[in-house]
């Protein structure tokens, strides 16, 4: 953009990660779901995300419930969905077939310009209102403007937040992701290119899904205060049972992780020459955070090369982008008290399956699962999910399936659907 | 590896874009060639073909128009929908991303006029 703008800038990224080494030291912790709209987005910036990269394309959601599963498949048919790896793999990593998401795009960066800097920012200082910074062991260089990009798990913004400026970082909360090596053909098997994921009445479990990965499943959990015994609980489900092999057992040594994830905004995400993207500024609740960091990293870079780098042109260029994210999310929140509340009764569990179920089998007219889709995949907005579910006919049909399940008996109720969720038949 | 593959494939000479119909998408080639042809007067025309990493349809993003030309897979094809619903949005929020389809278009109509003109020139 500053290329096409005529303007000639130098650009250091400081990255203490290696992003071709295999485990934790090379991860980013995080579900690896590249959102339909950030693959159209990037695909029209001419960033085209490699088989090479992704591991596996996504064209359809499992919905799964204590009382069943629901297939909702892409309207087109088409896997615009992508999951990756964010480091080179997971620890238990027997061959490197795929590369590194993070290492990907670091690489098309350096590709058009910019210079890495391997290494560990331990230094921030403000002299002369010019952010300095240092790595451990490296001399320290001055900037005209700093765009942390941290995320939040680490400990860099504690520092930033003690430079004297209003920055305060975003609130958090805990979740828990685990890698299981299964082979790249069981995987095909048990849970094809579909993601698994699971509104289950279980406590502090807001979102479960299981996402197939290369020659890997990942489950991530997120809620509040997920901790081991909770994930475990998650892992015995009848209903998370089925996307594995059967008689799978988490075995004792795998890769696993209780990274935080954004849940509200940082305070002033911006001042004189600094400027706070993605998690560390702000992001999308439960989904698309990897969306939410392109967004935000692309306003923030809008404002630097067409208004300026002070405070005030951050104030009023960039602090909306920010603003939408956090308008958004607390419809989201509304949503998820929505769902939270269908997650706890079993007539209403029934009726969101059976409408869902229904609709697949018709061509046109498929609101809940246009609804369930853009919530998981994080394809539209909380509000845009919230209007379309005060849709009339939405609502319409929504009661009179409640009201059917609601009146019809519970025990020997199944899916009205022909298309279940792929059944875990293969065996180790 | 193939495994993930994004898009839909297309094998050669299965038409993606069918002139006349009308558009609420674009597409971008995300592997393999595919042909661009015109026809009119019961005469077919071959206008471009495009590679890996260009996109094609994006005029009926931006008009209402039906397709002015057909697009057929020349080898197997990878390709990518991106819906017009989407980058609308996007081009709202963030119009720097129209550049990319704009210097592309600017970029087809400059090739153009140099046809047209050597074209003039040779007659
Ligand atoms: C359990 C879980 C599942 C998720 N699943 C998904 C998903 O499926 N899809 C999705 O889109 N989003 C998902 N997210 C959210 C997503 O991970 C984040 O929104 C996204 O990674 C934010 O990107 P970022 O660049 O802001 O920060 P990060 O991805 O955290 O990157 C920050 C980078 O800064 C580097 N860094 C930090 N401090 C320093 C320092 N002092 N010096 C040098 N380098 C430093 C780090 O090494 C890292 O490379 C998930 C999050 C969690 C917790």
């Amino acid at each position: 953009m500053a290329r096409r703008a005529g303007l000639e800038i130098s650009l250091d990224i400081f990255e203490r990660r290696d992003f071709s080494t295999v485990g934790p030291g090379g991860c980013n912790m995080c579900g690896g779901i590249i959102s339909e709209s950030l693959v159209q987005t990037l695909a029209t910036e001419g960033i085209n995300l490699p088989p090479t990269v992704v591991e596996r394309g996504i064209d359809s959601y499992v919905l799964h419930m204590d009382e069943g599963s629901v297939h909702i498949e892409t309207p087109l048919h088409e896997k615009r969905i992508g999951s990756v790896h964010r480091g080179a793999g997971p620890r238990g990593l027997r061959e490197k077939k795929w590369g590194s998401f993070d290492g990907h795009l670091l690489d098309l960066a350096v590709g058009n310009g910019a210079n890495l800097i391997r290494g560990r920012v331990d230094e921030i200082v403000l002299s002369d209102g010019k952010p300095t910074l240092g790595v451990k062991g490296g001399e320290a260089s001055s900037y005209d403007l700093l765009t942390v990009a941290t995320g939040v798990n680490t400990s860099t913004l504690k520092i930033i937040e003690n430079l004297g400026i209003p920055y305060r970082s975003p609130k958090t909360t805990a979740t828990y992701i685990s890698e299981y090596y299964i082979g790249n053909d069981l995987v095909e098997k048990t849970l094809g290119s579909s993601m698994h994921v699971f509104l289950l009445a279980m406590d502090r479990v807001e979102f479960a899904a299981i996402i197939p990965k290369g020659d890997f499943i990942s489950v991530c959990i997120l809620g509040h205060g997920i901790d081991d015994k909770v994930f475990h609980s998650f892992l015995g489900h009848p209903s998370v049972r089925t996307c594995f092999p059967e008689g799978w057992a988490p075995p004792p040594d795998h890769c696993h992780c209780a990274p935080r994830m954004n849940v509200r905004g940082a305070v002033q995400p911006y001042g004189d020459r600094i400027v706070f993207i993605g998690d560390a500024g702000a992001s999308r609740l439960y989904k698309d955070g990897i969306g939410a960091a392109y967004r935000t990293a692309k306003a923030a870079a809008n404002t630097a090369v067409f208004e300026g780098i002070s405070s005030a042109a951050f104030k009023k260029h960039y602090a909306p982008a920010c603003r939408r994210l956090e308008f958004d999310n607390s419809i989201g929140k509304a949503v998820f008290l929505v769902t939270k509340e269908l997650q706890r009764r079993g007539f209403e569990r029934r009726a969101v399956l059976t409408m869902t179920a229904k609709e697949q089998l018709k061509a046109s007219g498929r609101r809940m699962s246009t609804v369930l889709w853009d919530t998981f995949t994080g394809s539209s907005s909380y509000r845009e999910i919230f209007i379309r579910s005060l849709h009339p006919f939405f609502l319409g049909t929504l009661f009179r399936e409640l009201a059917a399940a609601l009146v019809s008996r519970a025990d020997g109720w199944t899916v009205p659907s022909p298309k279940k969720s792929p059944p875990a038949e293969v065996s180790q | 590896m193939e495994s993930g593959a994004l898009g839909k494939t297309y094998e050669p000479g299965e038409v993606i874009v069918r002139q006349g119909e009308v558009g609420d998408c674009m597409f971008v080639i995300q592997s393999g060639r595919v042909e661009v042809v015109h026809t009119g007067d019961g005469r077919e025309v071959q206008l471009a073909i495009r590679g890996e990493g260009d996109f094609f349809g994006e005029m009926s993003v931006f008009e209402r128009e039906v397709r002015m030309a057909t697009v057929r897979a020349l080898d197997p094809v990878r390709v990518l929908t991106v819906d017009k619903k989407n980058l609308l949005k996007r081009f709202r929020e963030d119009p720097s991303l129209a550049f990319r389809i704009v210097e592309n278009m600017s970029h087809r109509i400059r090739e153009l006029s140099e046809r047209v003109a050597s074209a003039g020139t040779t007659e």
